[in-house]
């Protein structure tokens, strides 16, 4: 067998991994925001704010029950339709937001319950409010908690993020989709492209091992790891 | 009067918990409630502040009746301390912050204030060497002063106490009753609920005994333990005697 791998591949792949991480970036940081509220909706809402509840729950269900892709090519082709025209990249980011902010719902709340009763109850005995209770004692041990859980999402969200290439967006998968059309060397191509995911999976989970190890709580051991 | 507690009651489902309990404190009083478990003490003591809404019934805050809707409980809480049996320290916070996220946050107080604050009352409990040291890092009894100390930096008008040393092995006991005995001859008002005799009876003014959500007898030491009245009482200090052993 003969492979050929060729420099000039890689301007447009680093422009393509350049938009992956994008992409990933900003619909992980805009989806932890949606989701840490959709958390606290469904473990807080209570009397007038019920209603909220249901529907949280049933935005959760709806986007961790249908494929990633079926959402996008709803809201790429579906919105224009409604007279909402969206550029590729914006519905890209749009549906991978939307899907992973239901996703991290899920680990959020799962945090935030595994703080113990107790905190909320010793933060509203010094006479603080709910929501400082929440923001001062409460999150800042959920959102330790969920970095583990946060880490393997991160690493889901930015191979699922492929995905787009469907809409037409170049970025890895895109890019080489296209060197691979163009110069009939898919095997290679792909097995570049596959090294370079491999790379931002090994670099993200360096980051948020630092980041586990520099948010630790002296005296305290990890959950899940010995 | 500082504190007036009428009529509370409560229930859960089925359950009454708390069937009509009222006493009240004085500035400066000490009063230990004693009485099996379930019987709705800690149930009692949350209602005072209302981390349990009773369901009937009223407390006093001085003048301030906290039981009405339209006060600002979070205000009325600053102004009572609540100790723990399990300490319920902040667990990602270090001992001074601990005692100082109250002052800051509910107090209002800047950061250089509640530090020199929370630093004082750190040293009261005799851990200001422990400032630094996160709760994981402490002893039970070490847990249980620094929440004492975070009761205290609030300037509370009044600590309730639940069962503060239940949770700890018993050679720990001692450091956090040595605390509270000292906070108590300072003039603090303390509700003290625990099976602590020997503290009960050098440091309570009055005594009072619940059983199933109510109080079944309550006096002076002396007359509760040398002479109670009713046979609920008799039965239950005998077998308290026999669990945690006679007086010293
Ligand atoms: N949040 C709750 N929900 C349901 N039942 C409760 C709750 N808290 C306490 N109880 C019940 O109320 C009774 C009194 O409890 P508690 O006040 O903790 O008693 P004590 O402190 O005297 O041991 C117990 O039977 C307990 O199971
Ligand atoms: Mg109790």
């Amino acid at each position: 067998m003969n492979l050929v791998f060729r420099w000039a591949w890689l301007p447009r792949l680093a422009q393509g991994l350049a938009l992956t991480l994008e992409l990933t970036g900003l619909s992980m940081a805009l989806g932890a925001a949606f989701g840490i509220v959709l958390a606290l909706v469904r473990v807080y809402a209570k009397g007038p704010l019920m209603p909220l509840y249901g529907l949280a729950s049933a935005y959760v269900h709806f986007f961790r029950g249908t494929p990633l892709l079926v959402q996008l090519m709803a809201l790429y082709y579906g919105l224009p339709t409604l007279g909402v025209a969206m550029s590729p990249f914006t519905a890209s980011l749009l549906a991978l937001t939307l899907n992973t902010a239901a996703y991290q719902a899920e680990y959020f709340r799962g945090a935030i319950q595994s703080v113990k009763s107790g905190q909320m109850l010793a933060a509203r005995a010094l006479g603080l409010t709910r929501l400082q209770a929440i923001r001062y004692v409460v999150l800042p041990q959920a959102l330790r908690l969920v970095i583990p859980p946060w880490s393997n999402e991160l690493v889901y969200m930015m191979k699922g993020s492929a995905v787009v290439y469907l809409v037409g967006v170049l970025e890895l998968m895109g890019q080489a989709k296209n060197i691979a059309a163009r110069e009939f060397r898919n095997f290679e191509v792909y097995i570049v492209v596959a090294l370079f995911y491999l790379a931002l999976v090994f670099l993200f989970t360096v980051i948020l091992r630092f980041v586990e190890n520099r948010t630790r709580i002296p005296g305290l051991g990890v959950p899940g790891r010995p | 009067m500082l504190l007036r507690v009428e009529d509370l009651h409560k229930r859960y489902g089925k359950e009454e918990v708390l069937r009509g309990v009222s006493f009240s404190l004085e500035k400066g009083e000490t009063k230990v409630i004693i009485g099996p478990s379930g019987t709705g003490k800690s149930t009692l003591l949350r209602c005072i502040n209302r981390l349990t809404e009773p369901d009937r019934g009223r407390v006093f805050l001085e003048d301030v009746e906290i039981t009405s809707p339209r006060v600002n409980i979070n205000k009325i809480r600053a102004q009572i301390g609540f100790v723990f049996q399990d300490f319920n320290l902040f667990t990602h916070l270090t001992a001074l912050d601990n005692v100082r996220l109250g002052l800051m946050r509910v107090k209002g107080l800047s950061k250089k204030e509640a530090t020199e604050r929370a630093m004082r009352e750190l040293a009261r409990v005799g851990l200001a060497d422990k400032a630094k040291a996160y709760p994981a890092e402490l002893s039970g009894g070490q847990q249980q002063r620094v929440s004492i100390a975070r009761a205290l930096a609030m300037d509370p008008k009044l600590i309730l106490f639940d069962e503060p040393t239940s949770a700890l092995d018993p050679e720990l006991i001692g450091e956090v009753l040595s605390v509270m005995v000292e906070l108590a001859q300072s003039g603090m008002t303390m509700l003290v609920v625990t099976h602590e005799m020997g503290f009960a009876r050098s440091v309570a003014d009055e005594i009072i005994f619940m059983e199933k959500g109510v109080i079944v007898e309550q006096g002076p030491p002396e007359q509760l333990f040398k002479s109670p009245k009713h046979p609920r009482t008799v039965e239950f200090l005998r077998r308290i005697t026999e669990l945690y052993g006679g007086e010293k």
